[in-house]
Formats: structure tokens, sequence, C-alpha cells
């Protein structure tokens, strides 16, 4: 199938290759939590809640009672893809997602200023259409903010690919599924580091190596930009207060 | 220079909280706007108890942690002054149980970093027949006076400083036990009853609360009475307080009251 127009250069959904989707974003949107968010890539859309930092639960989870015990649980919601069915909870996708997540939010959370307590992220798919990972990571980054946790940096993260000879930005479901390489990137975008870096079909991009760092420089590049667009809904609330919702439109 | 919510990043300060940015002379700090309850010596608290520990109850306080009641630092219902013996420890639940709603003070933090309380007056202890609400921690100021005995409702409103707010029926301080349990069990009944009139106003400061704490707006008793007071003289009733009318009266009343202090500030100069 022709991913990307011969002639135009257009993707299938009207993009440019290096072209995001629409981007938004909502904070306080789960009332009895301690902070919340809903955000969304597109088609994609992803609601976290952040709870704590609280009394640690399951005391023998606590590893060093002088910095705070992070948790994460990602699910789908089972309306979140085409065929509507239930999602068992704790299968192997979402356990690696949760752990993803969890790894590269700790990264950045200051764990050490919070002793003996811990940290609950709950982040669910209500609609997914790929880059459900990256998603996931920005929408958590927003409820942490909104939590008052303090962080490192802001976590955002962005997923790219590359189908017919031309290296993609945020793909969609269709591009997704068309069996491509990508890469999940996830940035401290301030301190310029990367978190999270997860390919798959590795030997697919080994094999186009002179294009591989194309993906990651361009996926790179534009999670600089989800970072400025989450630094400013950050001090939208700072400004508004966390009682009106600031809504970021944006697009790239 | 740096203070809370900052990390230094190559000679750069750096905000490590969503919040306002706060600066006190040469210190710059930031503050958090929905973070949890940072607890202060002394602070009057209202908490729920989840836990029985030996000679100790849990609270859950909205902190980062739960709070530690112990045994030796409260009074007895007894009120004498003596050695916490073992059957005292028995009878721990007679005094609180897991759910109850408490009031205390903070004592301070223990060298291994948890919170203690403290309820060694008359005026703490367990808190019945009201409603608890839970507000953002800082909506609630530090204040001399945390309790309130509304007289013209019979009402009682402790503002915890963590956000939990009390609102019940008046209980006269320093009422001993042994009194009630002399007084024969009918008219202990009675006492029990909470007036159809109480039980209202109960209702109405506790959707004032609600509705100022949703615009936002810092607690204090006079906006909280005012608010209530503001909602019978526009004939709302009680369940129709939490109704967007009165959401948009309560908003406009305090933007008018702003604008008027903006107004009588600039006149003084």
């Amino acid at each position: 199938m022709e991913y990307v127009n011969l002639l135009t250069g257009f993707r299938v959904d009207g993009r440019r290759p290096n072209e995001m989707r629409q981007l938004k974003g909502e904070v306080g949107v789960v009332a009895r939590a301690d902070g919340s968010a809903l955000f969304e890539m597109g088609n994609t859309r992803v609601i976290a809640a952040v709870y704590g930092p609280r009394e640690v639960q399951n005391k023998g989870q606590q590893v060093n009672s002088k910095e705070a015990l992070v948790r994460c649980e990602y699910r789908m919601a089972d309306f979140s893809t085409g065929d509507r069915r239930r999602k068992p909870k704790g299968d192997r996708r979402s356990t690696e997602i949760s752990l993803v997540i969890r790894q590269t939010m700790e990264a950045s959370i200051l764990t050490h200023l919070m002793p003996r307590s811990q940290i609950d992220i709950f982040v669910q798919v209500l609609q997914a259409d790929a880059g459900t990972r990256a998603a996931c990571i920005n929408a958590a980054t927003l409820a942490l903010a909104d939590a008052g946790i303090p962080m490192r940096d802001i976590v955002t993260s962005c997923s790219a690919g590359y189908l017919c000879s031309t290296p993609l930005l945020d793909l969609n479901y269709i591009e997704d599924s068309a069996g491509g390489p990508d890469v999940t990137v996830g940035i401290l975008a301030k301190m310029d580091k990367v978190t999270l870096l997860q390919v798959t079909k590795y030997h697919e991009l080994l094999l186009i190596a002179a294009s591989f760092r194309t993906p990651l420089v361009l996926s790179s590049i534009h999670t600089n930009s989800i970072t400025t667009i989450l630094h400013t809904m950050c001090s939208l609330v700072k400004h508004f207060s966390c009682h009106l919702y600031p809504e970021g439109h944006c697009f790239l | 220079m740096g203070g809370h919510g900052t990390s230094d990043q190559d000679g750069e300060v750096v905000a490590t909280l969503c919040g306002v940015v706060e600066r006190v002379n040469k210190l710059v700090y930031v503050r958090t706007l929905r973070a949890r309850y940072k607890p202060e010596v002394g602070d009057i608290i209202v908490g729920r108890v989840i836990e029985i520990a030996p000679k100790r109850w849990r609270l859950e306080i909205n902190f980062s942690q739960d709070a530690v009641l112990m045994l030796s630092s409260m009074n007895l219902p007894d009120g004498i002054q003596r050695r916490r013996t073992a059957v005292d420890e028995l009878n721990m639940r007679s005094i609180f149980e897991e759910n109850d709603v408490i009031c205390a003070e903070v004592r301070g933090f223990q060298h291994d970093g948890s919170l203690h309380l403290q309820a060694r007056s008359q005026k703490y202890g367990k808190l019945e027949r009201g409603q608890l609400l839970i507000v953002p921690a800082y909506l609630v100021k530090r204040r001399k006076q945390h309790f309130h005995h509304l007289e013209q409702y019979d009402v009682d409103l402790i503002l915890g400083c963590n956000g939990f707010i009390w609102v019940g029926e008046h209980v006269v301080v320093g009422e001993n036990t042994n009194m009630m349990e002399d007084k024969p069990s009918l008219s202990a009944e009675v006492e029990n009853f909470t007036p159809l009139e109480t039980r209202k106003h109960i209702c109405r400061l506790a959707n004032a609360v609600r509705v100022l704490s949703a615009l936002g707006f810092t607690l204090t008793v006079e906006l909280i009475i005012e608010t209530a007071e503001a909602s019978v003289s526009s004939n709302v009733e009680i369940n129709n307080m939490l109704g967007a009318e009165f959401y948009v009266q309560t908003a406009e009343r305090e933007a008018k009251r702003r604008a008027d202090l903006l107004r009588k500030r600039s006149r003084g100069r």
C-alpha cells in the first residue's frame, strides 16, 4: 500500500511526513485524584490520574525507605479499539507498558524528597489510534505536574516510523499496523536527556541503517515541541489555578 | 538562591514544581497549588482513623504519610492524669474506632520522619453528628482560631489546616462522659437526637463550603456564614445551593467584594 503519496508527499491522513497530529490536553479531569490529565494526540485519547504521595500500602514493595515508591498501571478501555473486547488486566502488553511508563516517570520524579510514601499513576487508554505509549507518558507528566509532585524535568514522548522509504513522525493506526519499524522516544526536554527509547523491528532498522537516525532525530525534535506545549499548559495552570481547565490546542 | 520547589541545573535555578514563583528578598521558591497538605507544628487538623495499632491510632490527614496519635498524648475520657495501663490499651477502641473523625493538633515530627499528633484538651477528640468536607488544603489559611461556634445556627465549624472541614452539631466543651452515663437511657436518647433545624443548618453551611471550595475561594468563617446567609436571603433551597445559579451568584458577590476592597484601597492612597 502507498503510505506516502509519491506525487504530493502527503500521508494517508493528509499530514506531511514530519507533521504531528493535533494535540490537546486538559488538567484536573478526575475530581478525587490528587492530579489528573486528559491527553489527546489525534484520535489517541488517554486519561491519567495520580494519587499521592501517600502512605505506602504494601510495605513489602518498599525497597528504599528514603525514596518514594512509584507505581503505574496502564489499562486499555474495552471500547478503546475498533473491535470491542474485554481486556484482561494483567496481560503481557499492558504489564510491559506499565513498567515502561513507571521507569520513565521515576527517572524524572524527585523521589528522594518524599521518603516513606508512594505515588500511584493510573493511565487508561480511552481511544487507541497508535502511539498510546507516548500519549500515556505525556498524560502522566501533566497529571504529576497537576498533583504538585517535584520533577527534575518534564518528560515528553513521541513515536516515529519508517514506511515507503520515508521517515514518518507520530504514526497513526493505519501506518502503525503497516508493519514497518518504529521508535518511541521519551525525552527530558530541558536537560536534553533520553529517558526512553523503544524500537520495534530493530533488524529492519539496521538494514536501513543509513536512515536509522532519521526517525529518532525526527521524534526527538518534535518531543521538544511537545515540551513547549506542556510547559505552556503548566504555566496556564499556574495562572488560572486548577479550577479552570486550560486547553492547549496546537498544530505542528 | 533557590528554595523549595527549585533545583540547580548548570548554575541556573529551575522549577521542579508546577505552581507560583514567590520571592522573598534573594530566596526564590515555588508554591504549588494542588499539592497535599504540609503539616506545621501547632496546626489544628481534622482526620479520620484508619487503623488501630499498639498504643496508637493511625489517621488519614491528606499528608504524604499517615499521622500517628499516641495513646499517651491524649487526654483519657475520665480526665485523670495517670500512666496509661495495659487495660487502657485494650480499651482503645472505646475511645476512637476505625473511621471515626477526630480533631487534633500537630505535635511534631519524630526523628524517623513520622508525624505525631496530640489531643490534650477537651476541645480535641471525636467529632460526631455532622459532616466532614474535604477541600484543597491551600484554601484554609492558618489563623488564631480554627474552632468556631456559630451560635445563630447552633453549629460547630472546624477548619482543619489540612483541608478537612467539619460542620457538626454544637457540643458543650468540658462535658463529662460520666455525667452522661448517670442519666437514664431515655433522656440519653433525646440527647442523641439532632433537631431537624440544626441538621438543615449543617447542610446549608456544608453546601456553602462546597460551593466556595469549588470556586477556589479561601475559606474563612465570615465568608462561609455570608454565603449561607445569602442563600437564605435569596430563597435558595439547600439542595439548589450546588446548582449553577448559586455558583454564579457567589462568584459575583465575591468579585464585587474584591472590587470594593480595591476601590477603598486606592481611595486610601
